[in-house]
C-alpha cells in the first residue's frame, strides 16, 4: 500500500533543529539541523541512521516529548505543544510499570483519559487479544519473556488507537528469533488492514528491518543529524526477502550508510570525492571501537576467498547490527586498513598484513597508521613531547574535546583515544592520577 | 495465576478464621491507640505540674505504648515531609540547588542539640497541656529519621528510567496519576528500607527526649525513656532490667507486625523486570492476603478511590513545558546564584557576629579544642570497632548458614537503643573506677559499632565465590589474603558502615560524655558535654556555638574523609 500524495498529511516536521548547550558555556552541540519530514496516512516510514544521527531525538520531538530549538511540528495541521495526543509509542526497553499487571499496564493510557472502569476493561481485553496475550491479563511483567513484554507494549499503544504508531527500535532488545517472529506479526497486522493506526513511524538501525517493514526509508546522517534523503521501497507488500530487488535495496542502503559523503538519490550513484573541511583534531570524532574489535573483524574478512566481503552478508553472518558493525568498519577505513565501496569491504595491503601478522608487528603497524591517519593521537603525542616531564593532566585533553562535544561524548572520545594510544604504545594513562605519560624509553641493553 | 505465594497452611484455613483474626486485630489496634492517645491529651500545666513516673513494672506496657505511639507519629510526619520535600527538590531545578545541600547540612547537625530550642518553642505553642512536650519529643524523633528518608525518595525520583517517564508523558498521565502510578511505586522499596533503618535509630532519640532538663526545668513525658531516667535517679537496677526487656519486646513486635508485612508487600515494586530469587516472608502479610475482609473492604472503597483519583487528576492536568531560550535561562540562573550567595553570606555573617559579640573568639577556640577531643574519641571508636568487628563480620559473611541465623540478631542489636544500656555501663565505670574520658568511647560505641559489623557481613557476602576460590588456589593466606582480597572486597561496604557509625557516634556524644547514676554524675571533657551543659542552663550563645562547631566537624569530616573514601570505593574497589 503505497500512499499517493493525495493521502492526508498527519504530521509535518518543518525546519526542525535541536541544540544542546555544551558544558561551561562553550557554545552549543547540534543534534538535529534543518529537518523536514511529513508522515501521511497509510504509510510505514522507517527512520534509519547510525548512532549520533539524532533519529531518536527526532522521534521524541515529533512525539512532543522534547521541544525543538527551532522550527515546528504540525500534528493534524496544528502546531504541537506538549505531548502529541495523536501518537502512541512502543519503546525499546518496553517501559512497562513492573508493579502493574498486564491488564493495568494496557489500561494506563485509557485511565489517564478518564475513561470509565468497565469500558477501559473491555477495550484492554480486546487489545490484549490482538497481540495474542489472552490468559496473561493478570500476570506481572516480570513473569513474562522479553517478546511477551513487548507484546504488552504494543497492546498498550494499540488500545489508544493512535493515528500514528511510533516505534523506537522495538525489536532490538529481543533475541533474533523472537524479534523475527514479532516483526512478522506486526507486518501481517498492517498488511491485513486491521491495524489500529493509520501510519507507522519506526526508528531503527537495522537495514533489513527497515526495508522489510517500510514503504519509505528515511536516511539520517550524523554530525550534525540531518536527513540525507529517502529510499522508496517499491515492492509489493508483504516485502519478499528473496526478491532480487530486496537484496539490491539493502545493498544500496549499506553503500549509502558506509559513505557519509554520497548523495542519497534512491538509486545507486557514483561517490563524490570528499573535501573534508580543516578541523581541529579534537573536532573529528573517533569511532568508538576497541582495537581488538578492529583486528577481529579484519581477521574474519581476510579469511574470505576473495579477501573481501559484502557488508550485508557480513552483518548477517556475524549477527551484528549496523550500530555495532559500521563503527568498526569506519575505524578500519580511517586507519587505512580497509576500503569500502558499493556495499563491499576489502582490505588494503597494510590491512592484510595487520590481520595476519604477530602481535608485536601488528602493534607497530597500528602505531604507524594511527600517527599517519588519526590527527588527534599525533596531537596528544605532540603535546606530551613538548612537556619537559613528558606528562600531562587528562583534564587538559578532555577540555579540548569538551569544546566540540557534549561532556559524555567527550569522555567517550577520550576513552577511545586512550585505548588506541595504549595499544599503539604511543602514551600511557594512569587512571588513579588521571595523567597521560610518554612511555618510559626501554633501557638500552 | 498465583502471584503471591502464601503458605498452604493458611490457604487451608476456612476463610472465617483468618478473617476473625484480622477483624479482632484491627479492633485491638484501634482500642490501644485510643487508650494511649487519650493519655497525651490529659491537661497538665508544665512545668509546674508534670506527670510522675511509677517504677512498678506493671506500668511498662502503657509506657512502652506511649513511646511507640510517638515513634509512629514521627514516622507519619517524616513520610509526609519526605514526599513533599523530595518531590519539590526533584522537580524544580532551582529549588534543588538549595534543598539538597541544605538536607546535607541538616543531616550533619546533632539532633539532640536541637531539643532545647524546640522544647521551649513547642511549649509556647500548646499552653496548658503536655502536647507541647509531646510535640517536642516527636520532633526530635522526626529530625533523626527524616533526612535519610528524604534523600532516598529524592534519589529514587531522579533515577526513574527515562523511558518510563516518557511513556507516562506520552500516555497523558496527569501529575497526580504520575505520582501514584509511577513515582511512589518506584520509590517504595528504597523508602521503606530507609524508614525501617531510621525507625530503628529513632528509639535512641525517644529515650533521650522524654526526660530532659532544658533551661533549668525538668520535663518528663510518660514513656520508656522517662521510666529509665527515673530508675537511674532512684538507682533501681531491677526496674532498668525490666525496661530493657520491654524495649526488646517492643522492637520485635513492631518488626513482626509492621515492617515485615510491609517489606513482603513491597516486593512487587521491584524495578527489575525478572522475578526475584528470594521473597521476603511475613505471616501477618499472609494472613491479610488470605482473609477476605481486606479484599471486600478494598472493593467497597473502589468507587470512592476512583472518584478521588479522578478529581485529583483533573486538578493536576499535564502541562506542556516551554523551551526557554538558552541565553535567557543562563542569565536568570546567574542572578539566582548571586542571590543565593548573598543570602548565605549574610546568614554566616549574622551567626559569626552573634557568636563573637556574645562569647568572644576565645570561646570559639575552646570549643574547637573540645571538638578535637570528641573527634579523637570518634576516631578511636571507629578504629577499635573496625579491628574487632570486621574479622567477625567477614567470618560470618563467608559462612552463609551463620549469616542467615545471625543477621536478624545484628539488625536487632543495631536498632536497640544504646542509652538503655548506659546506666549499666555507668555503674560499671563507677565500681571499677574507669575514667569517663575513656568510658565515653565505650558508650558511644554501644550504639554505633553494629553498623560496622553488619556492613562487614554484607561486604563479605558480596565477594564472589570465584574470587575466594581463586585466592585459595593461589595459596593466599593470612594477612596477604586480607590485603589482596578481603580488604578491597569489603571496602565499599565498610565505608557505608563507617559513615553511619561516625554520624551516630557524634550524635551519641551529647548523651555519652555526661552520664549520671543516682546522685553522682560523670563528666568527660568534650564538645558533647559542652552542648549538654549549655542546653541544661539555657545559654543560647553557647548552644548555638556548640551545635555550629559540631556540625562543622561532621560536615568537614564528611567532605575531607568520607567523600574521598567513597569515591575511591566507587571507582577502584567496585565489585
Amino acid at each position: 500500500m503505497i500512499p499517493t500524495v493525495a493521502s492526508p498529511t498527519l504530521i509535518t516536521v518543518d525546519q526542525v533543529s535541536k541544540h544542546f548547550p555544551l558544558p561551561d558555556g562553550k557554545g552549543e552541540f547540534t543534534v538535529l539541523s534543518g529537518v523536514n519530514l511529513t508522515v501521511r496516512s497509510g504509510e510505514v516510514i522507517a527512520l534509519l541512521g547510525r548512532s549520533g544521527s539524532g533519529k531518536s531525538t527526532l522521534l521524541r520531538i515529533m512525539a512532543g516529548l522534547i521541544p525543538p530549538s527551532q522550527g515546528q511540528v504540525l500534528s493534524n495541521a496544528k502546531p504541537l505543544r506538549g505531548a502529541n495526543n495523536n501518537v502512541a509509542m512502543v519503546f525499546q526497553s518496553f517501559a512497562l510499570l513492573p508493579w502493574l499487571t498486564v491488564q493495568e499496564n494496557v489500561e494506563l493510557g485509557l485511565e489517564a483519559r478518564g475513561m470509565k472502569r468497565e469500558e477501559r476493561h473491555q477495550r484492554a481485553l480486546k487489545a490484549i487479544d490482538i497481540v495474542g496475550l489472552d490468559g496473561f491479563e493478570s500476570a506481572y511483567p516480570k513473569e513474562l519473556s522479553g517478546g511477551m513484554k513487548q507484546r504488552v507494549g504494543f497492546a498498550r499503544a494499540f488500545v489508544l488507537e493512535p493515528e500514528v504508531l511510533f516505534m523506537d527500535e522495538p525489536f532490538s532488545a529481543l533475541d533474533v528469533l523472537t524479534s523475527e517472529n514479532l516483526r512478522g506479526e506486526i507486518d501481517d497486522l498492517w498488511n491485513a488492514h486491521t491495524f489500529p493506526s493509520k501510519s507507522i513511524l519506526i526508528v531503527t538501525h537495522n537495514i533489513e528491518e527497515a526495508v522489510f517493514l517500510a514503504d519509505r526509508v528515511v536516511i539520517l546522517g550524523a554530525n550534525p543529524g540531518r536527513i540525507r534523503g529517502e529510499v522508496v521501497i517499491d515492492l509489493p507488500r508483504p516485502h519478499d526477502r528473496t526478491h532480487p530487488r530486496f537484496a539490491s535495496l539493502v545493498d544500496y542502503i549499506y553503500t549509502v550508510m558506509t559513505n557519509p559523503e554520497i548523495e542519497v538519490s534512491g538509486q545507486p550513484a557514483v561517490a563524490v570525492a570528499p573535501t573534508p573541511p580543516v578541523l581541529s583534531p579534537y573536532a573529528r570524532p573517533l569511532p568508538h571501537v576497541r582495537v581488538g574489535g578492529i583486528s577481529g573483524l579484519l581477521e574474519l574478512i581476510v579469511d574470505q576467498p576473495q579477501g573481501g566481503d559484502d557488508i550485508s552478508r557480513l552483518a548477517e553472518r556475524l549477527q551484528l547490527e549496523v550500530d555495532d558493525l559500521l563503527p568498526i568498519l569506519d575505524a578500519a577505513v580511517l586507519l587505512d586498513f580497509a576500503q569500502v565501496s558499493q556495499g563491499d569491504v576489502c582490505l588494503t595491503a597494510i590491512g592484510q598484513d595487520f590481520a595476519t601478522t604477530t602481535i608485536l608487528r601488528s602493534k607497530d603497524l597500528f602505531r604507524q597508521q594511527s600517527l599517519n591517519h588519526v590527527p588527534v593521537l599525533s596531537s596528544i603525542l605532540h603535546t606530551l613531547r613538548e612537556k619537559p616531564s613528558g606528562s600531562m593532566r587528562a583534564d587538559f585533553f578532555l577540555d579540548l574535546w569538551d569544546e566540540h562535544f557534549p561532556h559524555e561524548e567527550a569522555e567517550r572520545q577520550f576513552a577511545t583515544a586512550i585505548d588506541w594510544g595504549r595499544y599503539a604504545e604511543l602514551f600511557e594513562y594512569d587512571a588513579s592520577e588521571d595523567r597521560l605519560y610518554l612511555p618510559a624509553t626501554p633501557e638500552a641493553s | 495465576m498465583k502471584t503471591f505465594p502464601s503458605p498452604e497452611v493458611l490457604r487451608r484455613l476456612s476463610f472465617g478464621l483468618a478473617d476473625v483474626a484480622v477483624i479482632l486485630g484491627t479492633l485491638l489496634l484501634l482500642a490501644i491507640i485510643a487508650r494511649l492517645g487519650a493519655g497525651a491529651l490529659v491537661s497538665f500545666k508544665p512545668p509546674e505540674v508534670v506527670p510522675a513516673i511509677d517504677l512498678n513494672p506493671a506500668n511498662l506496657p502503657y509506657y512502652a505504648g506511649r513511646s511507640t505511639l510517638r515513634m509512629f507519629t514521627a514516622l507519619a510526619c517524616s513520610t509526609l515531609f519526605t514526599l513533599i520535600y523530595g518531590y519539590i527538590a526533584a522537580h524544580s531545578r532551582r529549588a534543588e540547588r538549595v534543598m539538597i545541600p541544605l538536607l546535607d547540612i541538616l543531616q550533619s547537625v546533632p539532633v539532640l542539640g536541637f531539643l532545647s530550642i524546640t522544647v521551649t518553642g513547642f511549649i509556647a505553642l500548646f499552653p496548658g497541656s503536655l502536647l507541647g512536650l509531646e510535640a517536642a519529643s516527636i520532633f526530635a524523633i522526626f529530625t533523626s529519621q527524616v533526612w535519610n528518608m528524604t534523600f532516598s525518595f529524592y534519589q529514587s525520583l531522579r533515577t526513574i528510567p527515562k523511558e518510563l517517564e516518557e511513556a507516562a508523558t506520552l500516555y497523558q498521565l496527569s501529575y497526580w496519576q504520575r505520582f501514584i502510578k509511577l513515582q511512589i511505586p518506584a520509590a517504595t522499596i528504597g523508602l521503606l528500607w530507609n524508614a525501617m533503618m531510621s525507625f530503628g535509630g529513632g528509639w535512641f532519640f525517644v529515650a533521650a527526649s522524654e526526660a530532659i532538663s532544658v533551661l533549668n526545668q525538668n520535663y518528663t513525658l510518660p514513656g520508656l525513656g522517662s521510666y529509665v531516667a527515673t530508675a537511674i535517679a532512684a538507682e533501681d537496677l531491677p526496674s532498668l532490667g525490666w525496661a530493657v526487656v520491654a524495649i526488646g519486646v517492643v522492637i520485635l513486635l513492631v518488626d513482626q507486625l509492621f515492617w515485615r508485612p510491609l517489606i513482603a508487600w513491597s516486593d512487587k515494586f521491584r524495578m527489575e523486570q525478572s522475578a526475584s530469587a528470594t521473597i521476603a516472608e511475613s505471616w501477618v502479610y499472609d494472613l491479610l492476603t488470605t482473609a477476605r475482609v481486606p479484599r471486600l473492604v478494598s472493593i467497597a472503597l473502589t468507587p470512592l478511590s476512583d472518584a478521588g483519583n479522578g478529581l485529583l487528576s483533573r486538578l493536576t492536568p499535564l502541562r506542556a513545558q516551554a523551551d526557554m531560550g538558552g541565553g535567557q535561562r543562563r542569565g536568570s540562573d546567574r542572578l539566582y546564584t548571586l542571590a543565593l550567595l548573598v543570602i548565605i553570606s549574610l546568614l554566616v555573617a549574622w551567626i559569626l557576629h552573634f557568636i563573637l559579640t556574645t562569647v568572644g573568639p576565645l570561646e570559639v577556640l575552646k570549643t574547637f579544642g573540645l571538638g578535637t577531643l570528641t573527634l579523637l574519641r570518634v576516631v578511636t571508636l571507629l578504629i577499635i570497632a573496625t579491628l574487632v568487628w570486621t574479622p567477625v563480620g567477614v567470618a560470618i559473611g563467608f559462612n552463609p548458614q551463620l549469616a542467615r541465623t545471625l543477621q536478624p540478631l545484628v539488625q536487632f542489636l543495631a536498632s536497640f537503643p544504646a542509652n538503655f544500656i548506659f546506666p549499666f555501663a555507668t555503674l560499671f565505670f563507677i565500681r571499677t573506677h574507669i575514667s569517663i574520658e575513656w568510658g565515653s568511647i565505650v558508650l558511644m560505641a554501644l550504639g554505633s559499632q553494629w553498623y560496622i559489623l553488619f556492613n562487614s557481613i554484607a561486604g563479605a557476602q558480596s565477594i564472589p565465590t570465584d574470587l575466594r576460590e581463586m585466592a585459595s588456589d593461589m595459596g593466599l593466606k593470612g594477612w596477604r589474603r586480607w590485603q589482596r582480597l578481603i580488604i578491597p572486597g569489603i571496602f565499599s561496604a565498610w565505608v557505608t558502615g563507617g559513615i553511619t557509625a561516625s554520624g551516630g557516634a557524634w550524635n551519641a556524644s551529647i548523651v555519652s560524655e555526661i552520664v549520671a547514676w543516682g546522685a553522682s554524675t560523670l563528666t568527660a571533657t568534650g564538645l558533647g558535654t559542652y552542648i549538654a551543659n549549655a542546653t541544661a542552663v539555657g545559654d543560647w550563645p553557647r548552644i548555638t556555638l556548640g551545635i555550629s562547631m559540631m556540625s562543622l566537624f561532621v560536615v568537614g569530616l564528611n567532605r575531607l574523609l568520607w567523600r574521598q573514601l567513597y569515591q575511591l570505593a566507587e571507582t577502584k574497589y567496585h565489585l
